[in-house]
């Protein structure tokens, strides 16, 4: 029964391929077996939809008359600085960047109210954004200072360049101290009061590509609402970690980095966050799309969330300090029921990833795809896979005077 | 009949240093509990109560406290839900201490119970994309 990418292609200009969400698979490989299912179905759309510190934009705005070099000077975009070290008017914002004079945690916990996620969101909205720069002046870039409003439709090229994003798995999240912290995985209440986690779980792209078969380099993907495409592993891919016999990390694993033009991109899907006491960051959809070419690539996409374990880690200690400890392993089926039992204590559980938002994107990809808008891609090439030996280091310290 | 209702009361700069509240229970038969209390700058208190008794008493106590000059609001209109902003993330779920947020298990989207919100403020700033409003 095996398929191919170019056959399942055919099938969607031809407005024949039977698309299925991964929620959906689930249900239909229940009903139908693996191999009926596997030979019904086409493609099986995923979908997350969670903050993703590791993301960005990048721009070029065009020259200015007279021309200035951004580089070696300081820009700010609507005051979040954004990094200029490459030629006169390229720039990126990061989004986690917030602006010089944020008071940060010097009251604690700080309410981080605008950052590089929230400019990136307004610039997809189309609302203009206040640029302004200094710079050192040279004979041929010889303008010093530049404030100016820029809007989307005017740069030259905008787009989202993430280095990080759609984790494979995630922690489990709570607090064993004896007061209230505040973490990039939300309020930790004190003594085990809550326990966070981030993942779509069963919908989540890797989980439903474990060995990452069909997801690799070249891959096209939803982004923020448009489309992108997969140019690498992300940053900390770590696809060694312990698997259970489905093949599911039990820990963060796999990563990917992405890349799409911004300016098909939608505010909805790429939404600036504030995390108390943490910083900003930019909560980003995607969606990515299985072809089923084999039983066995079926076989994984009709994974569900009882099936999926993730690890507790206490945020208070084991987390800062890099510890290895944990508390044990829950599935997302235990995490979405409410609560989860951690040291016979019952824990109640909040989610950071929204799971009904990743059952829109994975429905909006299936749509694409059947109305024959969106083509498949195979990969160009694999991103680093279980055996690979790629592994996910910490730094090893060497202090400058010893 | 009995009733309970989480009102907001706001009493204006003339009225903050009398005692109002305590002839509720004295002359109305009615029973309260403070959720909140506030004095601010401009010298105007806030109090929000959950108020409970007969409903012919707690009738007549809010004539009272309508005719000393204190402003009376319902609790739900103050902590709104921006739905453009919301995501349904749910990390709001266990932040509020009153259960207001709940996981609908059909849509997994969240639901806010606006009957069940104290005003606390606590997910004000929880929520990362902002979406919950307090109007006081």
């Amino acid at each position: 029964m095996a398929k191919t990418v170019e056959q399942i292609n055919k099938k969607i200009k031809e407005g024949k391929a039977v698309v299925v969400t991964a929620e959906e698979i689930i249900d239909l490989v229940k009903e139908k077996g693996v191999k009926k299912a596997a030979s019904e179905v086409d493609v099986v759309t995923t979908g997350t939809f969670s903050p993703m510190c590791s993301s960005s934009a990048y721009f070029n705005i065009g020259h200015s008359n007279p021309r200035i070099k951004l580089a070696g000077g300081r820009t700010y975009l609507n005051d979040v600085p954004a990094y200029t070290g490459m030629a006169a008017v390229d720039l990126l914002i990061g989004a986690t960047a917030i602006p010089d004079d944020d008071p940060r945690n010097r009251v604690h916990p700080g309410e981080f109210n605008y950052g590089g996620g929230h400019v990136i969101e307004e610039l997809v909205a189309g609302k203009d954004v206040r640029l302004v720069a200094t710079a050192h002046g040279t004979d041929c870039y010889p303008r010093r200072r530049l404030e100016t409003w820029i809007n989307i439709k005017d740069l030259n090229e905008a787009v989202l360049f993430n280095l990080r994003n759609a984790c494979q798995n995630y922690n489990v999240a709570v607090n064993l101290s004896d007061k209230t912290i505040y973490t990039y995985m939300g309020i930790l209440k004190p003594r085990l009061g809550n326990a966070n986690y981030s993942s779509a779980g069963q919908l989540s792209p890797l989980f439903n590509d474990p060995y990452y078969k069909t997801i690799g380099i070249g891959t096209r993907v939803f982004l923020g609402g448009g489309t992108g495409f997969v140019t690498w592993q992300g940053t900390q891919h770590n696809p060694g970690v312990p698997r259970n016999e489905k093949g599911v990390p039990k820990s963060g694993a796999g990563t990917l980095a992405l890349v799409g033009d911004l300016k098909q991109m939608n505010s909805k899907w790429l939404v600036g966050i504030s995390i108390l006491g943490y910083g900003c960051s930019l909560s980003v959809g995607i969606g990515v799309p299985i072809p089923v070419l084999s039983e066995e690539i079926l076989e994984y996409t009709a994974i569900t969330d009882d099936d999926i374990i993730a690890t507790i880690i206490d945020y208070s200690q084991a987390y800062p300090n890099l510890e290895s400890d944990n508390l044990g392993e829950v599935t997302y089926g235990q995490l979405r029921s409410g609560q989860i039992k951690i040291q016979n204590k019952n824990v109640p559980t909040a989610s950071l990833s929204s799971y009904s938002r990743a059952v829109e994107i994975a429905t909006i990809l299936k749509k694409w795809i059947q109305d024959g808008k969106f083509l498949l891609t195979e990969p160009v090439a694999p991103i680093p896979g279980a055996d690979s030996g790629v592994t996910f280091k910490p730094l090893k310290e060497r202090p400058l005077e010893g | 009949m009995a009733t309970s209702k989480r009102i907001v009361l706001r009493f204006p700069r003339r009225l903050v240093d009398r005692p109002i509240v305590s002839r509720l229970v004295r002359d109305y038969n009615l029973d309260f509990n403070i959720l909140k209390a506030s004095v601010t700058p401009e010298e105007e208190g806030l109090l929000v109560l959950e108020m409970s008794g007969k409903q012919d008493d707690y009738d007549k106590g809010i004539e009272y406290l309508t005719k000393t000059g204190v402003q009376i609001q319902s609790l739900s209109q103050d902590v709104t839900r921006n739905e453009e902003r919301c995501t349904h993330c749910g990390l709001c779920v266990t932040v509020c201490p009153a259960g207001a947020f709940e996981m609908d298990t059909s849509t997994r989207k969240i639901k806010f119970l606006d009957k069940k919100c104290i005003a606390c403020g606590l997910c004000i700033k929880a929520c990362p994309p902002r979406a919950m409003e307090l109007h006081f």
